[in-house]
Protein backbone atom coordinates (compact mmCIF):
# COMPACT_ATOMS: atom_id res chain seq x y z
CA UNK A 1 0.00 0.00 0.00
CA UNK A 2 2.51 2.56 0.76
CA UNK A 3 4.62 1.73 -1.90
CA UNK A 4 1.56 1.91 -4.13
CA UNK A 5 0.98 5.24 -2.92
CA UNK A 6 4.24 6.25 -3.37
CA UNK A 7 4.20 5.39 -7.13
CA UNK A 8 0.75 7.15 -7.41
CA UNK A 9 2.04 10.37 -6.04
CA UNK A 10 5.19 9.93 -8.70
CA UNK A 11 3.08 9.64 -10.98
CA UNK A 12 0.96 12.54 -10.59
CA UNK A 13 3.87 14.92 -10.50
CA UNK A 14 5.58 13.34 -13.63
CA UNK A 15 2.41 14.45 -14.95
CA UNK A 16 2.31 18.07 -13.68
CA UNK A 17 6.30 18.70 -14.67
CA UNK A 18 6.60 16.55 -17.39
CA UNK A 19 5.77 20.02 -20.52
CA UNK A 20 8.06 22.13 -18.06
CA UNK A 21 10.75 19.36 -17.85
CA UNK A 22 10.49 19.19 -21.83
CA UNK A 23 10.45 23.45 -22.20
CA UNK A 24 13.93 23.97 -20.00
CA UNK A 25 15.41 20.62 -21.92
CA UNK A 26 15.02 22.11 -24.85
CA UNK A 27 15.47 25.58 -24.35
CA UNK A 28 18.71 24.60 -24.43
CA UNK A 29 18.70 23.11 -27.97
CA UNK A 30 20.89 23.52 -30.78
CA UNK A 31 18.32 23.62 -33.46
CA UNK A 32 14.97 25.46 -33.71
CA UNK A 33 13.39 22.28 -33.09
CA UNK A 34 11.12 21.33 -30.22
CA UNK A 35 11.20 17.87 -30.28
CA UNK A 36 14.92 16.48 -31.78
CA UNK A 37 17.76 17.43 -29.67
CA UNK A 38 20.81 18.07 -31.60
CA UNK A 39 23.42 19.50 -29.46
CA UNK A 40 23.25 21.96 -25.85
CA UNK A 41 23.90 26.07 -26.42
CA UNK A 42 22.83 28.93 -24.99
CA UNK A 43 22.08 30.68 -28.29
CA UNK A 44 18.27 31.24 -27.48
CA UNK A 45 19.39 32.77 -23.83
CA UNK A 46 21.73 35.29 -25.76
CA UNK A 47 18.61 35.52 -28.16
CA UNK A 48 16.36 36.01 -25.67
CA UNK A 49 18.20 38.24 -23.56
CA UNK A 50 18.95 40.78 -26.88
CA UNK A 51 15.07 40.85 -27.60
CA UNK A 52 13.87 43.77 -26.88
CA UNK A 53 10.14 43.02 -27.04
CA UNK A 54 10.43 40.68 -24.76
CA UNK A 55 12.62 42.60 -22.33
CA UNK A 56 9.94 45.56 -22.50
CA UNK A 57 6.98 43.14 -21.98
CA UNK A 58 8.69 42.11 -19.07
CA UNK A 59 8.71 45.33 -17.64
CA UNK A 60 5.46 46.41 -18.38
CA UNK A 61 4.34 43.38 -16.66
CA UNK A 62 6.44 43.93 -13.18
CA UNK A 63 5.12 47.97 -13.35
CA UNK A 64 1.37 46.51 -13.75
CA UNK A 65 1.66 44.23 -10.80
CA UNK A 66 2.88 46.74 -8.48
CA UNK A 67 0.78 49.28 -9.01
CA UNK A 68 -2.31 47.07 -9.37
CA UNK A 69 -1.33 45.27 -6.14
CA UNK A 70 -0.07 48.44 -4.49
CA UNK A 71 -4.01 50.26 -5.37
CA UNK A 72 -6.07 47.06 -5.26
CA UNK A 73 -4.31 46.90 -1.54
CA UNK A 74 -5.28 50.33 -0.52
CA UNK A 75 -8.27 50.12 -1.54
CA UNK A 76 -9.55 46.70 -1.02
CA UNK A 77 -8.16 47.12 2.96
CA UNK A 78 -10.22 50.37 3.26
CA UNK A 79 -13.43 48.96 1.74
CA UNK A 80 -12.77 45.67 4.45
CA UNK A 81 -12.85 48.24 7.41
CA UNK A 82 -16.15 49.77 6.22
CA UNK A 83 -17.58 46.57 5.44
CA UNK A 84 -16.98 45.04 8.88
CA UNK A 85 -18.62 48.02 10.49
CA UNK A 86 -22.15 47.06 8.78
CA UNK A 87 -23.43 43.71 10.55
CA UNK A 88 -26.15 42.25 8.97
CA UNK A 89 -27.63 44.90 6.31
CA UNK A 90 -28.80 44.83 2.52
CA UNK A 91 -25.78 47.23 2.07
CA UNK A 92 -23.17 44.55 3.47
CA UNK A 93 -24.69 41.87 1.60
CA UNK A 94 -25.30 43.31 -1.67
CA UNK A 95 -21.72 44.61 -1.47
CA UNK A 96 -20.13 41.32 -0.60
CA UNK A 97 -22.12 40.06 -3.85
CA UNK A 98 -20.74 42.15 -6.15
CA UNK A 99 -17.22 41.17 -4.72
CA UNK A 100 -18.28 37.61 -5.76
CA UNK A 101 -18.82 38.01 -9.16
CA UNK A 102 -15.37 38.69 -10.42
CA UNK A 103 -14.45 35.42 -8.43
CA UNK A 104 -17.57 33.18 -9.67
CA UNK A 105 -17.72 34.27 -13.37
CA UNK A 106 -15.58 33.00 -16.35
CA UNK A 107 -12.46 35.21 -16.58
CA UNK A 108 -13.58 35.48 -19.98
CA UNK A 109 -16.89 37.00 -19.31
CA UNK A 110 -15.11 39.37 -16.90
CA UNK A 111 -12.65 40.07 -20.12
CA UNK A 112 -15.04 40.81 -22.26
CA UNK A 113 -17.73 42.66 -20.04
CA UNK A 114 -15.36 45.30 -19.07
CA UNK A 115 -13.88 45.58 -22.98
CA UNK A 116 -17.66 46.28 -23.57
CA UNK A 117 -17.29 49.32 -20.83
CA UNK A 118 -14.66 50.53 -22.25
CA UNK A 119 -15.38 50.29 -25.66
CA UNK A 120 -18.50 51.93 -25.38
CA UNK A 121 -16.99 55.01 -22.73
CA UNK A 122 -14.45 55.30 -25.44
CA UNK A 123 -16.68 55.48 -28.66
CA UNK A 124 -18.86 58.24 -26.20
CA UNK A 125 -15.80 60.22 -25.43
CA UNK A 126 -14.49 59.64 -29.14
CA UNK A 127 -11.13 58.50 -27.73
CA UNK A 128 -9.64 56.70 -31.30
CA UNK A 129 -7.40 53.76 -28.99
CA UNK A 130 -9.41 53.21 -25.64
CA UNK A 131 -7.84 50.08 -24.56
CA UNK A 132 -4.27 50.33 -23.20
CA UNK A 133 -2.18 51.10 -20.06
CA UNK A 134 -5.55 52.47 -18.02
CA UNK A 135 -7.82 49.67 -18.87
CA UNK A 136 -5.08 47.52 -18.17
CA UNK A 137 -4.77 48.82 -14.82
CA UNK A 138 -8.41 49.19 -14.04
CA UNK A 139 -9.06 45.67 -14.92
CA UNK A 140 -6.08 44.20 -12.85
CA UNK A 141 -7.29 46.15 -9.69
CA UNK A 142 -10.89 44.96 -10.46
CA UNK A 143 -10.47 41.30 -10.21
CA UNK A 144 -7.41 41.85 -7.53
CA UNK A 145 -10.10 43.65 -4.96
CA UNK A 146 -11.88 40.62 -4.20
CA UNK A 147 -9.03 38.56 -3.04
CA UNK A 148 -7.91 40.97 -0.91
CA UNK A 149 -11.02 41.85 0.62
CA UNK A 150 -11.57 38.00 1.58
CA UNK A 151 -8.03 37.79 2.65
CA UNK A 152 -8.45 41.03 4.68
CA UNK A 153 -11.76 40.56 6.35
CA UNK A 154 -11.45 37.66 8.35
CA UNK A 155 -8.58 39.14 10.18
CA UNK A 156 -10.52 41.96 11.00
CA UNK A 157 -13.52 40.13 12.22
CA UNK A 158 -10.51 38.19 14.57
CA UNK A 159 -9.48 41.57 15.68
CA UNK A 160 -10.57 42.31 19.73
CA UNK A 161 -12.45 45.29 18.46
CA UNK A 162 -12.29 46.34 22.58
CA UNK A 163 -8.49 46.77 21.67
CA UNK A 164 -9.66 49.80 19.18
CA UNK A 165 -11.67 50.96 22.02
CA UNK A 166 -8.91 50.44 24.85
CA UNK A 167 -6.77 52.93 23.19
CA UNK A 168 -9.34 55.64 22.17
CA UNK A 169 -10.37 55.12 26.44
CA UNK A 170 -6.85 56.28 27.25
CA UNK A 171 -6.86 59.19 24.89
CA UNK A 172 -5.38 57.79 21.29
CA UNK A 173 -7.55 59.97 18.08
CA UNK A 174 -10.09 57.01 16.49
CA UNK A 175 -7.47 57.44 13.66
CA UNK A 176 -4.12 56.53 15.44
CA UNK A 177 -6.11 54.44 17.40
CA UNK A 178 -6.76 52.36 13.83
CA UNK A 179 -2.58 52.72 12.86
CA UNK A 180 -1.26 51.94 16.14
CA UNK A 181 -3.70 48.65 17.22
CA UNK A 182 -5.95 47.39 14.13
CA UNK A 183 -3.42 48.26 11.23
CA UNK A 184 -1.10 46.21 12.87
CA UNK A 185 -3.79 43.41 14.02
CA UNK A 186 -4.71 42.61 10.35
CA UNK A 187 -1.28 43.18 8.35
CA UNK A 188 -0.63 39.56 7.79
CA UNK A 189 -4.13 39.39 5.99
CA UNK A 190 -3.14 42.57 4.18
CA UNK A 191 0.25 41.31 2.94
CA UNK A 192 -1.30 37.93 1.96
CA UNK A 193 -3.67 40.34 -0.19
CA UNK A 194 -1.11 42.05 -1.47
CA UNK A 195 1.12 39.01 -2.63
CA UNK A 196 -1.84 37.27 -3.97
CA UNK A 197 -3.20 40.54 -5.89
CA UNK A 198 0.58 41.18 -7.29
CA UNK A 199 1.17 37.40 -8.73
CA UNK A 200 -2.23 37.42 -10.05
CA UNK A 201 -1.43 40.52 -12.02
CA UNK A 202 1.66 39.02 -13.03
CA UNK A 203 -0.14 35.90 -14.57
CA UNK A 204 -3.04 37.22 -15.89
CA UNK A 205 -3.88 36.23 -19.45
CA UNK A 206 -7.46 36.25 -20.24
CA UNK A 207 -8.68 39.41 -19.13
CA UNK A 208 -5.60 41.44 -20.02
CA UNK A 209 -6.30 39.84 -23.45
CA UNK A 210 -9.83 41.80 -24.04
CA UNK A 211 -8.55 44.91 -22.11
CA UNK A 212 -5.22 45.69 -23.68
CA UNK A 213 -4.32 47.27 -26.94
CA UNK A 214 -1.16 47.27 -29.12
CA UNK A 215 0.44 50.29 -27.47
CA UNK A 216 0.78 48.49 -24.11
CA UNK A 217 1.64 44.67 -24.00
CA UNK A 218 2.57 42.48 -21.07
CA UNK A 219 4.43 39.47 -20.89
CA UNK A 220 1.75 37.09 -21.33
CA UNK A 221 -0.06 38.96 -24.51
CA UNK A 222 3.45 38.52 -25.87
CA UNK A 223 3.76 35.15 -25.14
CA UNK A 224 0.84 34.85 -26.97
CA UNK A 225 1.02 36.06 -29.68
CA UNK A 226 4.26 34.28 -30.31
CA UNK A 227 2.29 30.99 -29.70
CA UNK A 228 0.51 31.54 -32.40
CA UNK A 229 3.31 31.19 -34.93
CA UNK A 230 5.48 28.47 -34.45
CA UNK A 231 7.41 29.01 -30.96
CA UNK A 232 10.97 29.39 -31.02
CA UNK A 233 13.17 27.75 -27.84
CA UNK A 234 13.78 31.41 -26.92
CA UNK A 235 10.43 31.12 -25.71
CA UNK A 236 11.30 28.23 -24.05
CA UNK A 237 14.77 30.23 -22.28
CA UNK A 238 12.23 32.77 -21.15
CA UNK A 239 10.29 30.09 -19.36
CA UNK A 240 13.01 28.47 -18.36
CA UNK A 241 13.96 31.69 -16.29
CA UNK A 242 10.97 32.22 -14.91
CA UNK A 243 10.56 29.00 -13.53
CA UNK A 244 14.13 29.22 -11.95
CA UNK A 245 13.60 32.85 -10.42
CA UNK A 246 9.90 30.98 -9.03
CA UNK A 247 11.92 28.09 -7.52
CA UNK A 248 14.33 30.46 -6.04
CA UNK A 249 12.07 32.90 -4.35
CA UNK A 250 9.89 29.87 -3.10
CA UNK A 251 13.11 27.90 -2.00
CA UNK A 252 13.64 31.32 0.18
CA UNK A 253 10.71 31.98 1.40
CA UNK A 254 10.31 28.82 2.76
CA UNK A 255 13.57 28.47 4.77
CA UNK A 256 12.52 32.15 6.18
CA UNK A 257 9.36 30.33 7.37
CA UNK A 258 10.93 27.48 8.77
CA UNK A 259 13.50 29.55 10.48
CA UNK A 260 10.78 32.05 12.22
CA UNK A 261 9.07 28.62 13.42
CA UNK A 262 12.40 27.90 14.66
CA UNK A 263 12.77 31.23 16.83
CA UNK A 264 9.54 31.12 18.04
CA UNK A 265 10.14 27.23 19.68
CA UNK A 266 13.39 28.30 21.05
CA UNK A 267 11.42 31.42 22.57
CA UNK A 268 8.59 28.81 24.20
CA UNK A 269 11.17 26.32 24.81
CA UNK B 1 -17.63 51.60 16.98
CA UNK B 2 -19.05 54.27 19.37
CA UNK B 3 -17.20 56.88 18.03
CA UNK B 4 -15.60 56.07 14.78
CA UNK B 5 -18.57 54.35 13.52
CA UNK B 6 -20.09 56.82 10.49
CA UNK B 7 -16.15 57.69 9.53
CA UNK B 8 -15.00 54.07 9.48
CA UNK B 9 -18.31 53.38 7.32
CA UNK B 10 -17.81 56.18 4.71
CA UNK B 11 -13.99 54.87 3.46
CA UNK B 12 -15.58 51.52 2.10
CA UNK B 13 -17.14 54.94 -0.42
CA UNK B 14 -14.18 53.86 -3.42
CA UNK B 15 -14.83 50.36 -2.99
CA UNK B 16 -18.38 50.94 -3.48
CA UNK B 17 -18.15 53.34 -6.50
CA UNK B 18 -15.52 50.92 -7.63
CA UNK B 19 -17.10 47.94 -7.66
CA UNK B 20 -20.61 49.80 -9.37
CA UNK B 21 -17.86 51.15 -12.18
CA UNK B 22 -16.15 48.63 -13.07
CA UNK B 23 -17.69 45.21 -11.73
CA UNK B 24 -21.82 45.88 -11.85
CA UNK B 25 -21.52 48.51 -15.20
CA UNK B 26 -19.80 46.13 -16.96
CA UNK B 27 -22.70 43.04 -16.38
CA UNK B 28 -25.06 45.39 -17.84
CA UNK B 29 -23.13 46.53 -20.56
CA UNK B 30 -22.78 42.74 -21.68
CA UNK B 31 -26.92 42.74 -21.31
CA UNK B 32 -27.12 45.94 -23.57
CA UNK B 33 -25.09 44.79 -26.23
CA UNK B 34 -26.75 41.37 -26.41
CA UNK B 35 -29.82 43.07 -27.08
CA UNK B 36 -28.64 45.91 -29.30
CA UNK B 37 -27.07 45.79 -32.98
CA UNK B 38 -23.83 47.66 -34.47
CA UNK B 39 -25.68 50.54 -34.74
CA UNK B 40 -27.45 50.40 -31.25
CA UNK B 41 -31.17 49.97 -31.90
CA UNK B 42 -32.75 46.92 -30.23
CA UNK B 43 -32.55 43.62 -31.95
CA UNK B 44 -33.07 39.83 -30.88
CA UNK B 45 -30.52 38.93 -33.65
CA UNK B 46 -28.27 37.72 -31.55
CA UNK B 47 -30.28 35.92 -29.38
CA UNK B 48 -31.57 34.07 -32.86
CA UNK B 49 -28.17 33.12 -33.77
CA UNK B 50 -27.59 31.80 -30.36
CA UNK B 51 -29.51 28.66 -31.66
CA UNK B 52 -26.30 27.79 -34.14
CA UNK B 53 -24.17 27.37 -31.08
CA UNK B 54 -25.91 24.99 -28.96
CA UNK B 55 -23.27 22.32 -30.29
CA UNK B 56 -20.29 23.98 -29.50
CA UNK B 57 -22.45 24.80 -25.83
CA UNK B 58 -22.93 21.17 -25.30
CA UNK B 59 -19.69 20.33 -26.19
CA UNK B 60 -17.96 22.64 -23.76
CA UNK B 61 -19.92 21.47 -20.75
CA UNK B 62 -19.03 18.04 -21.70
CA UNK B 63 -15.53 18.56 -22.10
CA UNK B 64 -15.93 20.07 -18.79
CA UNK B 65 -17.39 17.72 -17.07
CA UNK B 66 -15.25 14.70 -18.46
CA UNK B 67 -12.28 17.19 -17.09
CA UNK B 68 -13.24 17.79 -13.77
CA UNK B 69 -14.29 13.85 -12.74
CA UNK B 70 -10.73 13.31 -13.81
CA UNK B 71 -9.25 15.85 -11.69
CA UNK B 72 -11.65 14.60 -9.22
CA UNK B 73 -10.13 11.35 -9.73
CA UNK B 74 -6.50 12.00 -9.96
CA UNK B 75 -7.02 14.67 -7.19
CA UNK B 76 -8.51 12.75 -4.23
CA UNK B 77 -6.77 10.25 -3.51
CA UNK B 78 -3.22 12.52 -3.91
CA UNK B 79 -4.93 14.96 -1.54
CA UNK B 80 -4.97 12.43 1.06
CA UNK B 81 -1.94 10.91 0.47
CA UNK B 82 -0.42 14.34 1.18
CA UNK B 83 -1.98 14.85 3.69
CA UNK B 84 -0.57 11.43 5.78
CA UNK B 85 2.82 13.05 5.88
CA UNK B 86 4.58 14.47 8.03
CA UNK B 87 4.19 18.53 8.48
CA UNK B 88 7.93 19.28 6.39
CA UNK B 89 6.76 16.76 2.98
CA UNK B 90 3.65 18.02 3.12
CA UNK B 91 4.62 21.66 2.97
CA UNK B 92 7.36 21.03 0.16
CA UNK B 93 4.74 19.01 -1.82
CA UNK B 94 2.10 21.32 -1.70
CA UNK B 95 4.88 23.73 -2.85
CA UNK B 96 5.01 20.91 -6.05
CA UNK B 97 1.43 21.10 -6.42
CA UNK B 98 1.41 25.54 -6.56
CA UNK B 99 4.73 25.42 -8.23
CA UNK B 100 3.45 24.90 -12.08
CA UNK B 101 0.64 27.33 -11.46
CA UNK B 102 2.74 29.99 -11.14
CA UNK B 103 4.28 29.70 -15.23
CA UNK B 104 2.85 31.22 -17.71
CA UNK B 105 -0.19 28.10 -18.93
CA UNK B 106 0.26 29.25 -22.71
CA UNK B 107 3.74 28.46 -23.09
CA UNK B 108 2.92 25.01 -20.73
CA UNK B 109 0.20 24.02 -22.96
CA UNK B 110 2.25 24.84 -26.09
CA UNK B 111 5.03 22.42 -24.54
CA UNK B 112 2.22 19.17 -24.61
CA UNK B 113 1.97 20.38 -28.40
CA UNK B 114 5.98 18.75 -28.18
CA UNK B 115 5.05 16.15 -26.53
CA UNK B 116 1.83 14.63 -28.09
CA UNK B 117 2.39 15.51 -32.12
CA UNK B 118 2.70 13.08 -34.64
CA UNK B 119 6.39 13.37 -34.59
CA UNK B 120 6.73 14.51 -30.87
CA UNK B 121 8.16 12.88 -27.71
CA UNK B 122 5.82 10.18 -27.01
CA UNK B 123 5.60 9.40 -30.96
CA UNK B 124 9.41 9.07 -31.37
CA UNK B 125 9.63 7.38 -28.41
CA UNK B 126 7.14 4.60 -29.11
CA UNK B 127 8.65 4.34 -32.82
CA UNK B 128 12.21 4.01 -31.39
CA UNK B 129 10.62 0.88 -29.57
CA UNK B 130 9.32 -0.88 -32.70
CA UNK B 131 5.49 0.49 -31.60
CA UNK B 132 3.22 2.03 -34.15
CA UNK B 133 2.45 5.86 -33.62
CA UNK B 134 -0.62 6.66 -31.83
CA UNK B 135 -2.29 10.20 -33.49
CA UNK B 136 -2.78 12.30 -30.56
CA UNK B 137 -2.68 15.87 -31.05
CA UNK B 138 -5.49 17.67 -32.56
CA UNK B 139 -8.40 15.32 -30.61
CA UNK B 140 -11.16 15.70 -28.08
CA UNK B 141 -8.70 13.67 -25.69
CA UNK B 142 -6.18 16.55 -26.14
CA UNK B 143 -8.01 18.99 -25.05
CA UNK B 144 -9.31 17.39 -22.32
CA UNK B 145 -5.69 16.38 -20.93
CA UNK B 146 -4.76 20.15 -21.40
CA UNK B 147 -7.60 21.23 -19.27
CA UNK B 148 -7.04 18.21 -16.40
CA UNK B 149 -3.35 19.05 -16.91
CA UNK B 150 -3.94 23.09 -16.38
CA UNK B 151 -6.31 22.67 -13.42
CA UNK B 152 -5.21 19.76 -11.73
CA UNK B 153 -4.09 22.57 -8.55
CA UNK B 154 -7.29 23.67 -7.97
CA UNK B 155 -8.91 20.45 -7.54
CA UNK B 156 -6.03 19.18 -5.49
CA UNK B 157 -5.71 22.47 -3.38
CA UNK B 158 -9.11 22.69 -1.41
CA UNK B 159 -9.36 18.70 -0.88
CA UNK B 160 -6.24 18.68 1.01
CA UNK B 161 -7.09 21.55 2.50
CA UNK B 162 -9.88 20.03 4.24
CA UNK B 163 -7.90 16.94 4.68
CA UNK B 164 -5.19 18.68 6.28
CA UNK B 165 -7.53 20.01 8.91
CA UNK B 166 -9.38 16.90 9.35
CA UNK B 167 -10.21 15.34 13.24
CA UNK B 168 -8.65 12.23 12.73
CA UNK B 169 -9.27 10.92 16.16
CA UNK B 170 -12.67 10.38 14.26
CA UNK B 171 -11.16 7.91 12.02
CA UNK B 172 -9.57 6.27 14.72
CA UNK B 173 -12.87 5.91 16.37
CA UNK B 174 -14.42 4.26 13.10
CA UNK B 175 -11.52 2.14 12.92
CA UNK B 176 -11.77 1.20 17.09
CA UNK B 177 -15.26 0.42 16.72
CA UNK B 178 -14.50 -2.29 13.84
CA UNK B 179 -14.49 -0.43 10.22
CA UNK B 180 -12.29 -1.78 7.63
CA UNK B 181 -10.05 0.74 5.64
CA UNK B 182 -12.42 0.76 2.68
CA UNK B 183 -15.65 1.53 4.67
CA UNK B 184 -13.47 4.21 7.04
CA UNK B 185 -12.70 6.21 3.51
CA UNK B 186 -16.42 5.73 1.97
CA UNK B 187 -17.89 6.72 5.30
CA UNK B 188 -15.48 9.01 7.28
CA UNK B 189 -13.27 10.34 4.77
CA UNK B 190 -14.81 11.06 1.62
CA UNK B 191 -18.06 13.13 3.65
CA UNK B 192 -15.90 14.90 5.72
CA UNK B 193 -13.96 15.95 2.72
CA UNK B 194 -17.08 17.28 0.75
CA UNK B 195 -16.72 20.63 1.28
CA UNK B 196 -13.13 20.79 -0.70
CA UNK B 197 -14.75 18.73 -2.97
CA UNK B 198 -17.28 21.10 -4.19
CA UNK B 199 -15.01 23.91 -4.50
CA UNK B 200 -12.68 22.07 -5.88
CA UNK B 201 -15.32 20.81 -8.78
CA UNK B 202 -16.27 24.89 -9.21
CA UNK B 203 -12.38 25.65 -9.48
CA UNK B 204 -12.19 23.18 -12.20
CA UNK B 205 -15.36 23.10 -13.74
CA UNK B 206 -15.70 26.87 -14.33
CA UNK B 207 -12.58 28.09 -16.10
CA UNK B 208 -12.80 24.27 -17.80
CA UNK B 209 -15.81 25.37 -19.58
CA UNK B 210 -14.51 29.18 -20.86
CA UNK B 211 -11.22 28.34 -21.89
CA UNK B 212 -10.31 29.27 -25.30
CA UNK B 213 -6.49 28.52 -25.69
CA UNK B 214 -6.49 24.89 -24.50
CA UNK B 215 -8.71 23.74 -27.46
CA UNK B 216 -7.09 25.94 -30.02
CA UNK B 217 -3.49 24.53 -29.66
CA UNK B 218 -4.44 21.08 -28.72
CA UNK B 219 -7.41 20.49 -30.19
CA UNK B 220 -6.31 21.97 -33.61
CA UNK B 221 -9.66 24.25 -34.53
CA UNK B 222 -11.59 21.24 -34.75
CA UNK B 223 -12.66 20.93 -31.35
CA UNK B 224 -14.40 24.45 -30.64
CA UNK B 225 -15.60 25.44 -27.40
CA UNK B 226 -17.95 28.39 -26.55
CA UNK B 227 -14.18 30.83 -25.32
CA UNK B 228 -12.97 29.89 -28.70
CA UNK B 229 -16.47 31.44 -30.06
CA UNK B 230 -16.56 34.35 -28.11
CA UNK B 231 -12.64 34.92 -28.59
CA UNK B 232 -13.27 35.01 -32.11
CA UNK B 233 -16.35 37.77 -31.95
CA UNK B 234 -14.03 39.55 -30.15
CA UNK B 235 -10.69 39.62 -31.96
CA UNK B 236 -11.31 38.49 -35.52
CA UNK B 237 -14.37 39.40 -36.63
CA UNK B 238 -15.31 41.99 -34.42
CA UNK B 239 -19.20 41.77 -34.14
CA UNK B 240 -19.58 42.63 -30.42
CA UNK B 241 -23.27 42.11 -30.04
CA UNK B 242 -22.87 38.61 -30.89
CA UNK B 243 -20.14 37.97 -28.34
CA UNK B 244 -21.81 39.77 -26.03
CA UNK B 245 -24.85 37.36 -26.19
CA UNK B 246 -23.05 34.64 -26.02
CA UNK B 247 -20.94 35.49 -23.13
CA UNK B 248 -24.41 36.35 -21.42
CA UNK B 249 -25.69 32.69 -21.83
CA UNK B 250 -21.87 31.55 -20.57
CA UNK B 251 -22.54 33.28 -17.48
CA UNK B 252 -25.96 32.32 -16.89
CA UNK B 253 -25.13 28.76 -17.54
CA UNK B 254 -21.99 28.92 -14.90
CA UNK B 255 -24.25 30.45 -12.26
CA UNK B 256 -27.09 27.79 -12.95
CA UNK B 257 -24.16 25.02 -12.12
CA UNK B 258 -22.83 27.07 -9.23
CA UNK B 259 -26.22 27.06 -7.54
CA UNK B 260 -26.67 23.66 -8.32
CA UNK B 261 -23.15 22.82 -6.47
CA UNK B 262 -24.03 25.59 -3.91
CA UNK B 263 -27.29 23.18 -3.20
CA UNK B 264 -25.49 20.12 -2.83
CA UNK B 265 -22.75 21.62 0.16
CA UNK B 266 -24.06 22.73 3.64
CA UNK B 267 -22.66 26.01 3.76
CA UNK B 268 -22.24 27.68 0.64
CA UNK B 269 -18.51 29.26 1.15
CA UNK B 270 -15.55 28.35 -0.94
CA UNK B 271 -13.06 26.61 0.62
CA UNK B 272 -9.71 28.03 -0.74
Amino acid sequence: MKTLSKIYVALVFIFLYAPIAVLIVFSFNDSTSTVVMSGFSLRWYKILLADGTTLKAVYNTLILAVCSSVISTVLGTAASIGIEKYKKSIFRSSVMAATNVPMMNPEIVTGVSMMLLFVFIGRALRIESVLGFATILIAHITFSLPYVILTVLPKLRQTDKNLAEAAQDLGCKPVSAFFKVVLPAIMPGIVTGMIMAFTLSLDDFIITYFTSGPGFQTLPIVIFSMTKKRVKPDMYALSALIFLSILILLILYNIAQVKSEEKIKKKRG
Amino acid sequence: MRRSGTGAKLISVPYVVWAALFIIAPLFFVVYYSFTNAAGQFTLDNIHLLTKYIPTFLRSIWFGIVATLICLLIAFPTAYIISQKSDKIQRTMILLVMLPMWMSFLIRTYSWMAILQDTGLINSFLVKIGIDPVHMINTGGAVILGMVYNFLPYMIMPIYSVMAKLDFSMVEAAQDLGSNRINVIRRCIIPMSIPGVISGITMVFVPSVSTFYISQKLGGGSFDLIGDVIERQFQQSYNYNLGASLSLVLMILILLSMAVMNHFSDEGEMVI
